[in-house]
């Protein structure tokens, strides 16, 4: 069976602009993929290349094998995009109809509005909904056609926490169900939370693909925190250390060896308090991976 | 899958008074204006009556009207609002997105013609024979479709805040030109010369015709006139339907 999505040397310029440089990526059925990158760095034309939305200068894009524009193909695809406007003038359960027209094998209506949380908006019209309500309202469209994969681009932008996180449960619970879900995402504790594995994407290249853990593991270990108000960048040279910050007297380092530069650090006079180790999480790794 | 695409978008343009009362009230109003007060009087060395012939004028400009404003603004507030990007993202063919528009735009063509005919049979006293109104009828459908192709074109090619704008620009000076308003012999001269070669007019000879007021013409000059219309609109719509393509798609 040939993969649910797949980018295979993908290349894409838009004049001189190189976006992507040579992408290959395979997304299984079942997967839960979360792309991470800095702005810019490429997620959304992969995605967009994906989708059949834009054709890649070089490279192929499928899915399920086939051409993204082949509507059969489409047509086991759910999308979230990240810029896109649905009519304003239709209730909520009209166009969640409209959307399920164009599937074979839709979810009941209000199967759909319910998975999105939307069931008090039902008979809204679309320009009366929030923000929030707005995106679930994609998310209603996106599910709607009981897809096998579901492309989600930047799904909790503009949410507030609450929001984001009962978002999150939503789009686990589709995942639940043995769906592929490919994601792109800011928010690293989506990622962490939500996939099983994370592709990290900068400046146009793939520069890790693997679990979460894994990520997590692959850069300096451990995250040290600690007060030292005499501490001056002078002091740390010459540390294994990494991703530095300095900000009104309290330190955040990455380092593999926090007990070297702790000894390091008392041999040097400085003065440290409330000292914190615990294990690095995605964030930090990220961080350290696209620092440049 | 046509059917929901259709009825939504019909949906879509009827919850927008901007359009809908305007396009259905806007010809009452002409009508009575312009129509009424000397509906009973003959047109000179014929029996047809002002009042009908003023109808044939107005049947032809609302009809237009729907055909170009429909299109014409519905497409680009799409493009603006970048609703074609989630439809692009979607299995629905884009022949039926297109489709669905022009059953809209002739529905909605159909409706403007059923609130006019009965106004100007009652307030305007318009008496026809049944194959006069079945003429006036088909032929300002069938004769619409260049129109559709004009709004499409129109919709590709204008930015969604000023589609509006332009339509308007175009539209109501041509109509005024074609003699949808005044007979064309009030007109200025140069503009009685120019008016020959506008869609609008022969569209309007075809109105004319039916409810057998005199035209310039044999009314198979004015279909040709159209078709030949028809396929330069056309022909355009699908060149800036592909300039957009290659710019946002590819």
């Amino acid at each position: 069976m040939p993969p649910a999505a797949e980018l295979i040397d993908a290349t894409k310029k838009y004049g001189e602009v190189e976006a992507l440089k040579g992408v290959t990526i395979r997304i299984q059925l079942g997967e839960v993929v979360a792309m991470l990158g800095p702005n810019g760095a490429g997620k959304t034309t992969s995605i967009s290349l994906l989708l059949g939305l834009r054709k890649p200068s070089s490279g192929q894009a499928l899915l399920f094998g086939l051409a993204p524009t082949n509507l059969l193909a489409r047509s086991r695809v759910g999308v979230m995009l990240q810029e896109s406007g649905v009519p304003q003038m239709l209730k909520v359960r009209e166009i969640v109809d409209l959307f399920r027209s164009y599937y074979p094998k839709p979810l009941p209506r209000d199967r759909a509005i319910a998975m999105a949380g939307l069931e008090e908006k039902a008979n809204a019209l679309v320009k009366e909904l929030s923000g929030g309500q707005r995106q679930r309202l994609y998310f209603a469209l996106a599910v709607c056609g009981d897809p096998d994969v579901l492309f989600l681009d930047e799904p909790t932008v503009g949410m507030d926490v609450e929001g984001r996180r009962s978002f999150i449960e939503r789009i686990a619970e589709f995942a639940h169900l043995g769906r592929t879900v490919v994601l792109t995402t800011h928010y690293l504790e989506e990622a962490d939370q939500l996939a099983q594995r994370v592709i990290v994407i900068d400046r146009g290249v793939v520069i890790a693909d693997a679990p979460p853990t894994e990520i997590k593991s692959r850069v300096a270990g451990k995250r040290m925190r600690f007060v030292a108000p005499a501490l001056s960048e002078k002091d740390l040279e010459g540390l294994p250390v990494s991703a530095v910050t300095i900000k009104d007297h309290s330190v955040q380092l990455l380092t593999n060896k926090p007990e070297l530069v702790l000894r390091q650090l008392f041999q040097r006079n400085v003065d440290v308090s409330d000292l914190e180790v615990s294990g690095a999480d995605l964030e930090d790794a990220f961080i350290a991976m696209t620092s440049h | 899958m046509l059917l929901r695409q259709t009825q939504a978008e019909f949906l879509k343009l009827w919850r927008v008074p901007a359009f809908s009362a305007t396009s259905l009230l806007l010809p009452l109003v002409f009508y009575a204006f312009i129509g009424i007060g000397q509906a009973s009087e003959r047109l000179q060395g014929t029996h047809v009556t002002f009042g009908a012939y003023f109808l044939a004028s107005m049947s032809v400009y609302s009809v237009a009207n729907v055909m170009i404003f429909s299109f014409g603004i519905s497409v680009a507030n799409e493009r603006g609002m970048k609703m074609d990007l989630l439809m692009r993202a979607t299995p629905l063919p884009p022949l039926a997105y297109l489709l669905s528009k022009c059953i809209t735009a002739i529905v909605f063509a159909a409706l403007t013609l059923v609130v006019l005919f009965p106004f100007a049979y009652i307030a305007g006293g318009v008496r026809l024979d049944a194959l006069e109104w079945f003429t006036l009828t088909y032929r300002v459908l069938l004769g619409s479709i260049p129109f559709i192709a004009l709004g499409f074109a129109i919709g590709y090619l204008a930015g969604p805040n000023s589609a509006i704008a332009v339509i308007n620009l175009i539209y109501l000076p041509t109509a005024f030109a074609s003699g949808l308003f005044f007979p064309k012999q009030l007109l200025p001269q140069i503009i009685q010369n120019i008016s020959p070669y506008l869609p609008l007019y022969r569209f309007g000879q075809l109105g004319w015709d039916a409810i057998g007021a005199p035209t310039s013409e044999n009314v198979t000059t004015d279909w040709l006139y159209l078709a030949g219309y028809g396929v330069a609109f056309f022909a355009i719509a699908v060149w800036a339907y592909r300039r957009e393509e290659s710019r946002k798609f590819s």
